[in-house]
């Protein structure tokens, strides 16, 4: 066991697979000499070589192409798009060809592909670096997208990402990066695709959050404890599948539940979760499901993304109104 | 001040008229046998056997009557989407003849009969053309391909993508190869996949069959390169023209193309000069609206069958009567493909439910259910 930052977590997983399985290849911008431009490969091309850790061109559709390509001849690829705006440039390669292909194929090809990039705002990155894009990338049939909220299942659930025949989008915030530690396994374990987790049980109000969210829930959680108010955190980890299973038990619960997204109200996964819910489990209700995101706007220029992104005040206020409803 | 003389206006610093001058000399297109059936390049015909030739002219009758055969289906509505092949029999057969079963080919939509060629048995490709999921079901015939793709560039880059996992797996005498139109050429996965391709100097050949219209779009209008092939250029990847209606032309180039690639010189494209003689597609296109009789003719005359027919018809080892017999073979195969198509099981949405992942996630099997409860009725 060791103490580790988020991406240090990240490289662990990368490393922990690229040591088991000679079939992976990291590839992208900047991933080599560099270890890439958040250090989330740095040492590998040292310890694995060229031929399995290497840069490429700067071309996302390129990059995932390529992906599809290796894959085909028996590869696993991990390619890392640097920025999660830069992934317009490859939307038909991941939704038009590479999510498509068991499903076209009939079933028979599968294509072992962990797209890793960062996400997420709060770090005052030029324009699109940092838009939450993850609700159009969930949309997409035949693709997995998780993202992890802390050091724990960032491995766990790389690495289970990894190992997976089919695609998928893993998706890391960039604030989580540096700002969180915590033990860490060595070597390979993992944490299940598909499945939410509840990392604080309440009996009130169940907050549904993924990503950095989830630690802003856990804030609140923690404040609200203090006048008796008992809050169940679930962390989405999988944006899609959506893991309604363990969201319809935790509501059924606690009668009372608050979405929480960083992206826009738009956007997808919370509008998602609400409509799992409103479908599976509106009868144990108490109130209506409360909704935290950011507003309908193009992402934020730098210097107000600490006022339009949600912040642990909002979740307060939302759970208090959801808590009040009679 | 107006400047009459061009001349005046060149800088003695860079003289870009000059640059574009050198860069707009076009080159001859690459030919063995010119369009009145005469040889241009008698050692290249002479390494081929009387038998080879008569092949040739018969994969070239094959995808003619093919394609008769796919426009008469599609017309009577049993088959479903049909991009038409005449004219280009040269350009396909002759570049499908010089790779080999191991090669990994990436179609686009007007490339199946060289995805026939390659092994799809036909009642499967006309299986793909109606919307059926066992079109593209290869696992049987262990086929080295993609089902046809309908994005003009996306085959490009994954090309750049199998080849360069042939080199990483080591593999010996294989390479990938594509085709786009130009059209494709345009797109910026074009630019991507050969661009890939030469920094990683993969055995990759990229095909650009150039038959002059993107669906009513001129070729003039794609882009201002003199040639489709000089694209190649900027990835820093050998290129080269050939007369697309000439199918030794098309094979020699293509089969040095395989070679030079295989052999781990990195990857190699190739611009076909052709002409589709009938519509982009069968689903309402119509040339008259944008191709005049005057421009068609010429290449009609060029048609690559007529002009190996010559001579071999002169060489007496080919005759009406032996073609007609052949084509009556072709339309029996094709018959009995059509009948194989016709007996493919109804494709079930629970079915399809099941091949999105390896194993289904859990709102997919909650929606198998749904599916087989329905089916079941």
């Amino acid at each position: 066991m060791a103490t580790m930052t988020f991406i240090q977590a990240i490289t662990d997983a990368l490393n922990t697979q690229l040591k088991n399985d000679d079939k992976t290849l990291i590839f992208g911008e900047d991933v080599g000499k560099n270890g890439g431009v958040f250090r989330a490969t740095d040492g590998l091309q040292a310890e694995y070589g060229k031929d399995r850790v290497f840069d490429t061109p700067l071309a996302e559709s390129g990059i995932l192409g390529l992906s599809m390509g290796l894959a085909l001849q028996g590869f696993r690829p991990i390619p890392e798009i640097q920025f999660i705006g830069f992934i317009f440039e490859a939307m038909d390669s991941i939704a038009g060809q590479m999510a498509r292909t068991r499903y076209r194929m009939n079933g028979k090809v599968g294509l072992p592909i962990t797209i890793r990039s960062p996400f997420g705002g709060g770090t005052h990155t030029p324009e699109m670096h940092a838009d939450s894009l993850e609700g159009m990338i969930a949309s997409v049939p035949g693709l997995r997208v998780v993202t992890p909220s802390n050091p724990y299942d960032a491995k766990g659930l790389l690495i289970s990402a990894i190992k997976n025949n089919d695609p998928v989008f893993f998706l890391e915030n960039l604030k989580l990066y540096r700002s969180l530690k915590a033990d860490v396994p060595e070597g390979e374990y993992t944490v299940p695709l598909d499945k939410a987790n509840v990392v604080r049980e309440g009996s009130d109000v169940t907050v549904i959050a993924y990503s950095a969210e989830v630690n802003e829930s856990l804030k609140v959680a923690e404040k609200l404890a203090k006048e008796g108010i008992s809050v169940e955190v679930v962390d989405l980890r999988s944006l899609a599948p959506i893991d309604s299973a363990t969201l319809v038990q935790s509501v059924s619960k606690t009668h009372r539940a608050v979405v929480v997204q960083e992206a826009q109200r738009m956007a997808g996964v919370a509008a998602k979760v609400v409509s799992e819910i409103s479908e599976k489990a509106i009868l144990s209700l108490d109130a209506p499901i409360g909704r935290v995101s950011a507003p309908d706007t193009v992402y934020p220029f730098g210097l107000a993304e600490d006022d339009w992104l949600p912040a642990a005040a909002d979740i307060e206020a939302k759970v208090r109104e959801t808590l009040e409803f009679n | 001040m107006q400047n009459t003389d061009a001349s005046e206006n060149r800088s003695s610093f860079v003289d870009f008229a000059a640059i574009k001058d050198e860069m707009m000399s076009n080159q001859t297109p690459l030919q063995v046998l010119d369009g009145h059936g005469k040889i241009v390049n008698q050692a290249v015909f002479d390494q081929y056997s009387d038998t080879e030739l008569v092949d040739m002219l018969k994969l070239m009758v094959w995808e003619r009557t093919l394609h008769q055969r796919s426009n008469a289906l599609t017309r009577q509505g049993r088959l479903g989407f049909y991009a038409p092949t005449e004219g280009q029999e040269a350009s396909e057969m002759g570049a499908q003849l010089a790779f080999k079963a191991t090669d990994f080919l990436l179609p686009a939509y007007r490339d199946i009969p060289q995805l026939i060629q390659h092994g799809l048995p036909t009642w499967k490709a006309f299986l793909w053309s109606r919307g059926h999921v066992l079109g593209n079901d290869y696992e049987e015939e262990h086929l080295a391909a993609m089902p046809p793709q309908i994005i003009i560039g996306a085959q490009y880059i994954q090309a750049a993508g199998v080849a360069l996992g042939i080199k990483k797996n080591k593999t010996e005498d294989m390479v990938a190869y594509t085709f786009t139109g130009d059209g494709g050429t345009s797109q910026g996965d074009f630019y991507e996949g050969i661009n890939f391709a030469g920094a990683y100097q993969v055995p990759a050949v990229f095909i650009i069959q150039n038959n002059g219209y993107a669906i009513s779009t001129p070729r003039h209008v794609q882009t201002a390169a003199v040639t489709l092939a000089q694209k190649g250029m900027a990835a820093g990847i050998p290129f080269v023209q050939v007369d697309g209606m000439d199918i030794l032309a098309v094979r020699e180039a293509a089969k040095a193309a395989r070679e030079y690639a295989a052999a781990g010189n990195g990857p190699v494209l190739i611009e076909t000069l052709t002409f589709r003689f009938g519509p982009h597609t069968n689903a309402g296109d119509d040339p008259k609206r944008y191709r005049t009789p005057e421009e068609e003719q010429p290449w009609f005359d060029n048609d690559p069958l007529i002009r190996l027919r010559k001579v071999l018809t002169e060489k007496g080892v080919w005759s009406e009567e032996i073609e007609n017999a052949y084509i009556d073979d072709v339309k029996a195969e094709i018959k009995a493909a059509v009948a194989q198509a016709d007996a493919a099981p109804k494709q079930k949405i629970s079915d399809f439910l099941k091949n999105v992942f390896e194993e289904p996630t859990p709102d997919i099997v909650e929606q198998i259910a749904i599916f087989e409860a329905k089916e079941a009725k």
